[in-house]
């Protein structure tokens, strides 16, 4: 079972500001989906590395490309700019 | 001339569209005329781009005059707002990417428009795909075209809505648990998921990375057959998408279909979906094709394992709304962190922020072998299981769904209770396996007549008998 510092801690975390009121809904709806997906504790896995995937070689060859094409357009979408800079608040 | 659009398929279109029965402007305009007025009550499109598909109709027109047409020219589509389009806004149905305008074309977009298509417009979904009934939109809910009071599945529900309301001829979709098949099974649609890495997913919002696939929505095998070959393809901007010498083309004119019985039987699905199903399996039967019973024991693991493996590629994906870069910032906010951590709490809807809170548990120190290393190694398994089956048969059979459409506000509740509905659809995500749902009949319900899916599924890039055995169920 989760407390409420867990989903406090969770929240600080993942960088989400939540309600008091969410934080105990959250409570136990996390404990429901992780008393669910527990289930999966039930089956011998073989140890050793656990791969997300089919490997095989990617590699390409490292070409230039033209730059500065998509500052304008990308920059368009900051909330806060400022010449080809982001703009954020004061860090602390 | 007025389009009779309901009977129309691609293919039809098509030849009509060659034959010069109607130009690609009427035909894109008489969707555009239905998808409006239909759109007031269902929510199906967040956008329609009128604008753009007359340039893209004009377009097509130039090809067809010139020879030059392929086998989507002129055709209508729809495409789910969460695959990049130059210059428009795309929002992945969130308020976190409010006014976020995509500044490059997904490779899916590239190609339709290469193949001469018109794009209609940006199709609703839930919030960043999450979701099995499109009421996570921050945009609102999409209704069921079939029965306004029910939900149209998700979270491609736009998509499927925008098809099933003859609001376009087809449409894409994404599915990382299901979000195509069930809402095509829910709307009466053929959605099918591709094997993974077959579609390019460069463009594609990331909701969960090892498991997102784009596919198409049609009203039949063929349609969705054409548009799968339109999108698909390798390329250098997605290193997971497969050469196209990979798939092998294979003729078969008896397949053997393998049913998960014990899987099938378990409690949950609804008594009147299974018979539908069983006399899906007779209808197979009965065309000369062989049904036998497999064994897939670890396919219940798959629905826990999903739900621990996409909340955790989730919370790393969503990291990137950071209120800086682009989309929604909080206004109140003092200092950084504040500004991360309140347009993060404003900008995402509560089953977003759910799921990158489940995903940021099952990836922290202390929690990560036991929740994210064993579904990982629990996938593995799911995979092999089925790499094992495939070899005794050619598709394997489920219900797409386990129950019909059901009504809005259902199952908001009970989160448990909404990611059941991906019971049998994850499994092939899981495993990498293409999956296609075909319109299998109806029940009734309430005096209403509702859709049922049959879910096919064949091994990794056996795309070539899993459109063999979906064109014998449904020629």
């Amino acid at each position: 079972m989760l407390s409420n510092d867990d989903i406090k801690h969770l929240a600080q975390l993942a960088r989400i500001s939540l309600s008091q009121e969410e934080e105990q809904k959250l409570m136990k709806d996390l404990g429901g989906i992780l008393g669910y997906v527990s289930e999966i504790g039930k089956v011998v896995t073989e140890a050793g590395e656990p791969s997300a995937g089919e490997l095989r070689n990617v590699m390409r060859e490292d070409e230039s490309r033209e730059g500065g094409a998509y500052t304008g357009s990308i920059l368009a979408n900051a909330p806060q700019c400022e010449g080809k800079y982001l703009k954020v608040k004061q860090i602390f | 001339m007025a389009i009779d659009l309901h009977p129309l398929t691609l293919a039809k279109a098509r030849k009509d569209l060659d034959s010069g029965a109607y130009a690609p402007l009427e035909l894109a305009n008489a969707y555009l005329a239905n998808a409006k007025s239909k759109n007031k009550e269902l929510n199906a499109y967040l956008e329609f781009f009128e604008d753009t598909a007359v340039e893209d109709a004009k377009r097509a027109a130039e090809m067809i005059k010139g020879g030059k047409a392929t086998a989507i020219t002129g055709i209508p589509v729809a495409v789910k707002d969460n695959m990049l389009i130059k210059g428009k806004i795309s929002t992945s149905g969130s308020k976190v990417l409010t006014g976020h305008r995509a500044t490059y074309d997904a490779t899916v977009i590239e190609k339709l428009r290469e193949g001469g298509a018109i794009i209609l417009g940006r199709t609703n979904m839930d919030e960043f795909a999450m979701g099995s009934s499109n009421e996570t939109s921050a945009y609102g809910p999409v209704r069921n075209p079939l029965d306004p009071t029910r939900v149209p599945g998700g979270s491609s529900g736009g998509s499927a809505a925008a098809v099933a309301m003859d609001g376009a001829l087809a449409s894409l979709g994404s599915d990382t648990g299901g979000s195509i098949r069930q809402p095509a099974a829910l709307c009466g649609l053929v959605g099918f998921k591709p094997t993974y890495g077959a579609v390019s997913r460069y463009g594609l919002m990331a909701l969960a990375s090892s498991l997102d696939q784009i596919g198409p929505f049609a009203k039949t095998v063929e349609d969705a057959e054409i548009l799968f070959e339109a999108i698909r393809g390798y390329d250098r901007n997605d290193s997971t998408s497969i050469p196209n010498e990979r798939f092998p083309h294979e003729k078969k004119t008896k397949l053997k279909i393998g049913v998960p019985r014990a899987f099938v039987d378990m409690k949950g699905i609804d008594p009147d979906v299974k018979k539908n199903f069983d006399q899906a399996l007779d209808a197979f039967k009965k065309k000369g094709h062989r049904v036998i019973d497999v064994e897939l024991p670890y396919l219940s693991y798959g629905l826990p394992a999903y739900y621990v493996i996409m909340p955790a590629e989730a919370s790393a994906n969503l990291a990137r709304y950071d209120g800086i870069r682009y989309g929604y910032s909080s206004k109140e906010a003092g200092t950084l962190m504040e500004v991360y951590k309140r347009s993060r709490g404003e900008g995402f809807g509560r089953e977003a922020r759910r799921r990158v809170l489940l995903g940021t548990y099952v990836l922290s120190a202390g929690y990560y072998d036991a929740y994210y290393n064993k579904a990982v190694a629990v996938r593995r398994i799911i995979a092999s299981d089925f790499d094992r089956v495939f070899k005794g048969v050619d598709v394997i059979a489920t219900p797409t769904s386990p129950s019909p459409a059901f009504r809005l506000g259902e199952k908001t509740d009970d989160p448990i209770k909404m990611y059941l509905e991906d019971i049998f659809t994850v499994t092939a995500n899981i495993a990498g396996i293409p999956g296609i749902s075909l319109p299998s009949g109806t029940v009734s319900r309430d005096g209403k007549d509702l859709p049922v899916g049959l879910q096919l599924m064949a091994g990794r890039t056996r795309e070539d008998l899993l459109f063999t055995a979906a064109k014998a169920f449904m020629p």
